[in-house]
């Protein structure tokens, strides 16, 4: 019996020093390796704070999180689209965090209303066209591409990728359910094709002339055009005369059992600063969401936009009605 | 002569009692170590059924009134179209390499095992990178002849039946093989002495025979693209899989997500009992081989035949996807190879080997079990323990980390009435967890293999064993093994190489720092980066080769 106590008291050492070591933070991320490990390294050179992270999508990630609960290791939930923040606030695993830092450098409609999460890049979802059969003075808004003029000249990404769902959620939040089906229906009456896998595929399907535009995140867009400078694809921002491009958050929460709140806290104001910011965008070629900061060059020659200020946590709650809707409407 | 096959496959003594009766070993404690090994197994997949006490109503309704009819035509579809090309290609390629001597004959014969280490949704990938509108092949076409509209939409029902095909007929291939190099030819000479062409010979006497192996094969291969995710979802093409993802991400609705993969269970379970009693009171117990068999040698235009067949297969399934890759990875190998790589190969090698290791060893003590005592009980715990494989990979991966956070609550709790002494969480993050979680997920894929060759040993063996005064032990180890040993090491090899692949478990449980190559794939992925993705896939595709050569090897050196 002794034995066995003794086995079991350094098995409960062993766990305990693996999990709860002491100046260390643990953060789940669904934004991946390459874009946050040169971020918390560069936080570690500048505090000496440690770093765990483990990586996942975001789904398997919110339920480790659930089923872990007052055990859980994480201090820090970092994952991409609103709609996920919100349901992890949702669901119990973020707790609030009133800090004034946080609020002056985070704009008001890209943070939970209740402060359990904060966006820290802003990714647009915005029209693309071929500037060789598509002239810009043709385009105007989202909900015009279901003109009949883009008949077969039309292509989509799928109505699985949240992007879209939070894309057509924000589209609910302004035009109401009816209004909103009636535009999606007459977007999937002009599509060339069946909806792509991804915005890049899309992209090529118009570079290749199979359509003539299509929406996709300006990112893709930035790291096609790197690949090949001088493409004949450009960005439009539509929608510049109402509510403005629609807009979304990847960002990060405090979790309900942090372990080590303050210093989540200090690393989740660090992330917002101006000096972490464009580490935390431009690698991945999103805007920051501190309105201090620029964008990267290469991205701000885009062009400057007027963009959709509702509050993003709007893509979470209207996010079920957006997927039943697009279902109906026959968007695949 | 149409009672040939029957009178062959009857032969021998019925099996219903077990070998326990006869054999004097201790069967209650071999059926209380399967039931553990079983319990384990079936937890994840238990927790999954409980999602039936949260009401959903909504999302099925939903579902029912909008996408659902469509999901399951398309789902029968692919379960028709992979069924029927796996059987078609894994059968005939079998047949061919076993049986007939061609040139290419030895090489065919391992290589086109290779195409096992490409994931699925990576050979969709490249599929669909080559041969959509966009692509070079269409981009050609429309060079030479104006117009490529009349080329077949990769991006559709065909596209997706093709793709897995390729990538999963070696499932087929691998287990008829084994299975055709042991029944060797005599049976086959039985049936031509007694009046069959050889088609027929081919037809009623050797593939009944094969018909575990091929009957497990070909579950595998359905069950893994029942399963499938990401192949289907870079097509486009929805099924059943489609509505358990979209309940749950895009809805919401982790208990209708989990509803929907129990239902699917539930069909699983209910094709593979059938099958197995669709097989009757039939047995396929094979004689010993002795000595090598001489192969038909194909002449002229059939053999060249033969070989362009096979090098197609391997063209497509293996040498395009992993040309492309490669050239893939040689644009981006200066920014992303690294020493980190050395690492992930080295992780991703380890949990292979330690999973193929601990799974086999289950799957062997399960399999066993079932033969000492085959009653209702064992058969069914073996059936619920195989099920897993049909799951949708994270809806399982979420239920393996619900029961294990349940069990190490349930520990730390023990412990501190106990003794008082508080600890975290001891499975999940750790290494033990994952090297269980592959066991829950794989055990379908050693158990195949091991089960299909136990039914190809006469009992009269053990008998015989056993009158010449083995012991027990002498029995499993000096009879029992070495017949099972193609069988055991199809079941590693399998296991080794979906582990490598394997990415909803590895991602959620893995301890820190644990990355593998698929974890790597993911990295890139899921920002769309697939380019970008070819050099940890095709790391991966060669870690892949290590288990295949092993097995060539083994195999080579027996016969």
């Amino acid at each position: 019996m002794r034995y066995l106590k003794s086995i079991l008291l350094s098995l409960a050492m062993l766990s305990s020093v693996t999990a709860f070591a002491a100046d260390e933070l643990v953060v789940y991320s669904a934004r991946n390796e390459q874009l946050i490990k040169p971020l918390f390294d560069a936080y570690t050179a500048e505090t000496g704070t440690q770093i765990k992270f483990i990586t996942d999508k975001e789904g398997p990630l919110l339920e480790r999180l659930r089923a872990e609960g007052k055990n859980t290791p994480a201090d820090l939930l970092l994952t991409v689209d609103a709609g996920n923040l919100w349901l992890a606030a949702k669901q119990g695993v973020l707790a609030p965090v009133n800090s004034k830092t946080l609020r002056t450098n985070i704009p008001a409609h890209l943070r939970d209303p209740d402060n359990r999460w904060f966006g820290l890049s802003v990714r647009a979802r915005t029209i693309v066209y071929s500037t060789e059969r598509v002239k810009p003075e043709e385009l105007s808004t989202y909900e015009a591409l279901g003109d009949a003029k883009w008949k077969d000249r039309l292509c989509l990404r799928t109505s699985k990728k949240v992007y879209n769902q939070s894309m057509v959620a924000m589209m609910i939040a302004r035009h109401g359910e009816a209004k909103t089906e009636k535009i999606v229906k007459s977007w999937v009456a002009n599509l060339k094709t069946e909806p792509f896998p991804d915005d890049t595929k899309l992209m090529e399907a118009i570079l290749a002339g199979q359509c003539d535009v299509g929406i996709v995140n300006t990112y893709y867009f930035g790291r096609l055009e790197k690949k090949q400078p001088g493409l004949p694809l450009a960005l439009f921002w539509p929608n510049q005369k109402d509510r403005g491009v629609h807009v979304n958050v990847s960002g990060a929460g405090v979790t309900t059992h942090a372990k080590h709140r303050a210093a989540a806290v200090k690393l989740l104001e660090w992330l917002s600063s101006e000096k972490a910011q464009n580490l935390f965008a431009d690698e991945n070629m999103e805007y920051p969401a501190n309105p201090k900061n620029k964008p990267h060059a290469s991205v701000a020659a885009w062009g400057k936009f007027k963009q959709d200020t509702i509050n993003v946590s709007k893509a979470g709650s209207l996010q079920v009605k957006a997927v039943m809707l697009m279902d109906r409407a026959g968007y695949k | 002569m149409s009672t040939t096959t029957e009178d062959i496959r009857q032969s021998g003594p019925p099996v219903q009692t077990g070998i326990s009766d006869w054999l004097n070993v201790n069967v209650r404690l071999w059926r209380l170590a399967s039931f553990i090994v079983a319990a384990i197994v079936a937890a994840p997949i238990l927790v999954v059924t409980l999602s039936w006490f949260t009401p959903a109503g909504d999302v099925w309704r939903h579902l029912v009134q909008t996408v659902l009819g469509g999901l399951l035509l398309n789902t029968v579809v692919l379960m028709l179209g992979v069924g029927g090309g796996v059987f078609l290609l894994g059968a005939g390629l079998a047949w061919l390499t076993t049986m007939y001597d061609f040139p290419g004959r030895r090489l065919f014969d391992w290589a086109l095992m290779l195409p096992l280490a490409i994931p699925a949704y990576v050979l969709a990938f490249v599929a669909v990178a080559l041969l959509d509108f966009s692509g070079p092949v269409q981009g050609s076409l429309r060079a030479i002849f104006g117009s490529s509209n009349w080329f077949p939409p990769i991006r559709s029902a065909g596209g997706v039946v093709a793709v897995m095909v390729l990538a999963f007929y070696p499932y087929v291939y691998m287990l008829a093989r084994a299975a055709f190099l042991a029944q060797g030819r005599r049976m086959l000479e039985t049936g031509r002495v007694l009046g069959l062409s050889p088609r027929a010979a081919f037809l009623r006497v050797a593939l009944p025979m094969a018909r575990p192996a091929l009957a497990a094969g070909v579950a595998l291969a359905l069950m893994e693209a029942l399963a499938d995710f990401g192949a289907v979802a870079i097509f486009n093409y929805d099924t059943f899989t489609t509505a358990i993802y979209k309940s749950w991400l895009g809805l919401f609705s982790l208990p209708a997500a989990a509803q929907l993969a129990s239902l699917l269970l539930l069909f699983v379970a209910v094709a593979l009992i059938g099958e197995r009693q669709l097989r009757g009171r039939a047995r396929y117990h094979a004689a010993l081989r002795h000595g090598r068999d001489q192969r038909y040698r194909l002449a002229g235009a059939r053999a060249w035949g033969a070989t362009a067949v096979c090098a197609l297969v391997l063209l497509l399934a293996f040498i395009i996807p992993v040309g492309q890759l490669f050239s893939w990875a040689w644009e981006n190998a200066r920014i992303d190879l690294d020493a980190r790589y050395l690492r992930f190969f080295l992780n991703t090698v380890a949990l292979g080997a330690a999973a193929a290791i601990v799974t086999t060893f289950c799957a062997l003590l399960l399999a066993y079990t079932y033969r000492l005592k085959p009653d209702r009980w064992v058969a069914g715990a073996v059936r619920f323990a195989t099920l897993g494989y049909a799951l949708p990979g994270s809806v399982l991966a979420v239920g393996i980390m619900v029961s294990f956070v349940w069990l190490d609550r349930q520990f730390a709790q023990w412990l501190q009435s106990l003794f008082g002494i508080a600890v975290g969480p001891l499975l999940t993050g750790s290494l033990i967890a994952l090297l269980l979680a592959y066991g829950v997920r794989f055990m379908a894929v050693a158990h195949g293999p091991i089960d299909s060759s136990f039914e190809r040993i006469k009992p009269s063996l053990w008998q015989a064993a056993r009158s010449l005064g083995a012991s027990n032990r002498e029995i499993l180890w000096r009879v029992s093994i070495p017949l099972l040993r193609t069988g055991l090491l199809s079941a590693a090899l399998l296991v080794f190489v979906e582990v490598m692949k394997e990415l909803p478990a590895t991602l959620l449980l893995r301890p820190f720092g644990w990355d593998t190559l698929a974890t790597r794939i993911f990295e890139m992925t899921s920002e769309g980066q697939w380019e970008r993705a070819a050099l940890p896939a095709l790391t991966l595709v060669l870690a892949g080769l290590i288990p295949v050569v092993m097995l060539v090897r083994r195999s080579s050196s027996q016969s």
